[in-house]
């Protein structure tokens, strides 16, 4: 890889969130720190509970945190909106709070990704077009362009979803369980898209509880009860154990025709 | 090109010519109803005709008193009256009135991410209705002052402080809501504080007897008290918060992928919400102040809008601005037609009529 590997594209520093409201917080995270260089897919695993989605949400500067999240070298909150936009895309979790965009064709949708490239009041440029058509055709929404979300089965939807974020032609993408509704098909279109995203020099950072596709990343963070448990290269044994160790030793990780797959050790005789 | 890429083009467009001839559609409803509009009424069309006559075609009553007799004159001057004063003011602020409430209710809905949201929601209504039980209590109008004949200084206090009320309460209702964040919060909020200055609005009007025949027209929403000043005032505040509404619309549509995912595209939340606030409290106030409550006409046009089209929120806003008109317009024809010469209050047609299509939406999504 060339020189941009060895540049951190996001990174957190003693990173600790709290959820619920008012009285009723707790903590969910506590000083986790990561950093994942350009061109990197970083994989982010751990049971339920253990603050995926809430680390992912702190990145994305989403979440109110203490300690310090970085983008590209600068302080995520000294980027002014627009152009942390522009350089950070985020994917919520099974589209949640889209609802109110069922109206919208997944043209509209996607051309939402646009959002941050364009200039209050002016209409979309030719090169926004181009954007939501690329992004569009890499999840195979192409063919339903015009059909309102909301008429979409929830595979559908999600890959629409997906083209918004893709639209933003960011440099790094956040990405909360991104598989979820789809198809094994997609699911495989969605692996080969990220491994092109990365290739092409982008970052991208995913919440996937499927361990065998986060195994598919160049390295994994693993998560337990809000602390890094560990953080490594998919394919090391270090990384194995500590996955093994986090899932209570009911998952064993294997290798099959050059991928790590996890299975679940299923107890008592086999038969 | 490949031809997919060139079908979903020509399919984008077809969709967008849908919202263009909806648009003129609603237009030329508008159009038809304002005439129909104009000759409904206690003496029906008989101040229509005479005005249509070449005398009475011909310019300002004062030139044909002289060529005409005086019976006729007179005739011409009551038609005049009856048309200029009264009917042509209240047509046209049927409509106004209609499109507030219709951009208020394309605005709420948005906003909240709810397609059940309502202008009257956050309890901007009551307080609006409580601004205007304090105003006419406090300058003393009584059933002897006809409000439609009221002046520009009355219309303007009376729109200022239903908008001083409306957002007063909407304040309230997001003090006690503690922001926006919380949807769920926000509607309950906008309940109790419904609840509560719908009270006080009795109360009010309980301690000053005399405005009791003009709140209860009020309350049950009538087009009857809109004359030329009152008419002015909404146009005056109605098309800058279309302006501003129209202008936040790709924001809006934003917002409708959820708050998450509109804060990681950059929009500024906090700013947006108190515009749209604003502008859903301003069209909402000042159209309770000139026809008071007048349900469902909010709700209804920008649901009536999408079950047509469906489309971005700039089109929408727009669209539910003319719904909202041809609604109001209609019921108000209906209300004056249906049992003339006795008048329904419009209001109360728009609530059964309105209860009814909310009835049949809600088992619709259910269904």
């Amino acid at each position: 890889m060339t020189g941009m590997a060895t540049h951190i594209a996001i990174s957190a520093q003693q990173v600790s969130a709290s959820l619920g409201d008012g009285s009723h917080q707790h903590p969910v995270l506590h000083g986790v720190s990561v950093a994942v260089p350009a061109g990197c897919w970083l994989s982010i695993v751990g049971p339920n509970g253990a603050g995926k989605s809430t680390l992912l949400k702190c990145l994305g500067g989403l979440l109110p945190c203490t300690g310090t999240v970085q983008l590209l070298g600068q302080d995520l909150h000294a980027w002014a909106p627009r152009e942390r936009a522009r350089r950070l895309s985020w994917l919520g979790q099974g589209g949640a709070g889209s609802d109110g965009a069922d109206d919208l064709t997944a043209y509209d949708v996607t051309m939402l990704g646009r959002l941050p490239h364009q200039s209050w009041l002016s209409p979309p440029t030719d090169a926004d077009h181009a954007a939501v058509e690329h992004a569009l055709r890499q999840t195979q929404a192409w063919g339903w362009a015009n059909t309102p979300l909301g008429e979409l089965s929830g595979g559908e939807r999600q890959r629409v979803l997906l083209a918004r974020a893709l639209a933003v032609d960011a440099d790094v993408l956040l990405m909360d369980e991104p598989l979820a509704n789809l198809d094994p098909p997609h699911q495989v279109d969605w692996l080969l898209l990220v491994r092109q995203l990365v290739a092409s020099g982008k970052t991208v950072v995913s919440v996937l509880h499927e361990i065998t596709t986060a195994l598919a990343a160049d390295e994994v963070l693993v998560l337990h009860q809000g602390r890094v448990h560990h953080c490594g290269p998919s394919s090391d044994a270090a990384t194995h154990r500590a996955l093994e160790a986090v899932f209570e030793r009911r998952i064993g990780i294997h290798r099959l025709m050059d991928h790590w797959v996890a299975l679940p050790k299923l107890k008592g005789p086999t038969c | 090109m490949t031809p997919l890429s060139a079908s979903v083009r020509t399919d984008r467009l077809r969709q967008r010519r849908r919202a263009w001839a909806l648009g003129l559609g609603l237009l030329l409803a508008c159009l038809v109803l304002t005439v129909v509009g104009l000759g409904v009424g206690s003496t029906g069309w008989s101040p229509v005709w005479t005005l249509w006559t070449p005398s009475g075609l011909g310019g300002t009553p004062s030139s044909t008193l002289t060529g005409a007799l005086a019976a006729d004159a007179m005739d011409l001057e009551l038609g005049r009256q009856i048309l200029w004063d009264i009917r042509a003011p209240r047509t046209l602020g049927a409509l106004a009135g209609g499109a507030l409430l219709g951009l208020a209710g394309a605005v709420a809905q948005g906003l909240f991410r709810n397609p059940l949201a309502d202008p009257f929601l956050l309890g901007s209504a009551s307080g609006a209705t409580l601004g205007v039980a304090s105003a006419l209590s406090v300058m003393g109008l009584g059933p002897g002052v006809g409000l439609a004949t009221s002046g520009w200084a009355v219309r303007l206090g009376l729109t200022g402080t239903a908008f001083v009320g409306s957002v007063s309460a909407v304040l309230l209702t997001l003090a006690l809501a503690r922001g926006v964040q919380h949807t769920l919060r926000l509607l309950l909020a906008g309940v109790v504080v419904g609840v509560v200055l719908g009270a006080l609005s009795s109360l009010v009007t309980l301690l000053s007897p005399d405005i009791l025949q003009a709140m209860q027209g009020f309350m049950l929403g009538t087009t009857g008290f809109v004359g030329w000043p009152a008419l002015g005032v909404m146009a005056a505040v109605g098309v800058p918060c279309l302006v501003i509404a129209l202008a936040l619309s790709r924001m809006l549509d934003g917002l409708s992928l959820g708050e998450a995912t509109a804060a990681s595209l950059g929009l500024p939340l906090g700013a947006l919400r108190v515009a749209l606030v604003a502008v859903l409290a301003l069209a909402t106030g000042t159209a309770v102040a000139q026809t008071g409550l007048i349900a469902f006409v909010g709700l209804a046009a920008p649901h009536l809008v999408r079950s047509a089209v469906k489309t971005t929120h700039a089109p929408l806003l727009a669209l539910s601005c003319l719904m909202g008109g041809v609604l109001l317009l209609l019921a108000d024809t209906l209300a004056r037609g249906v049992m003339a010469p006795q008048e329904l209050p419009v209001g109360v047609l728009t609530a059964v009529l309105g209860g009814g299509y909310l009835l049949w939406l809600m088992h619709r999504r259910v269904g």
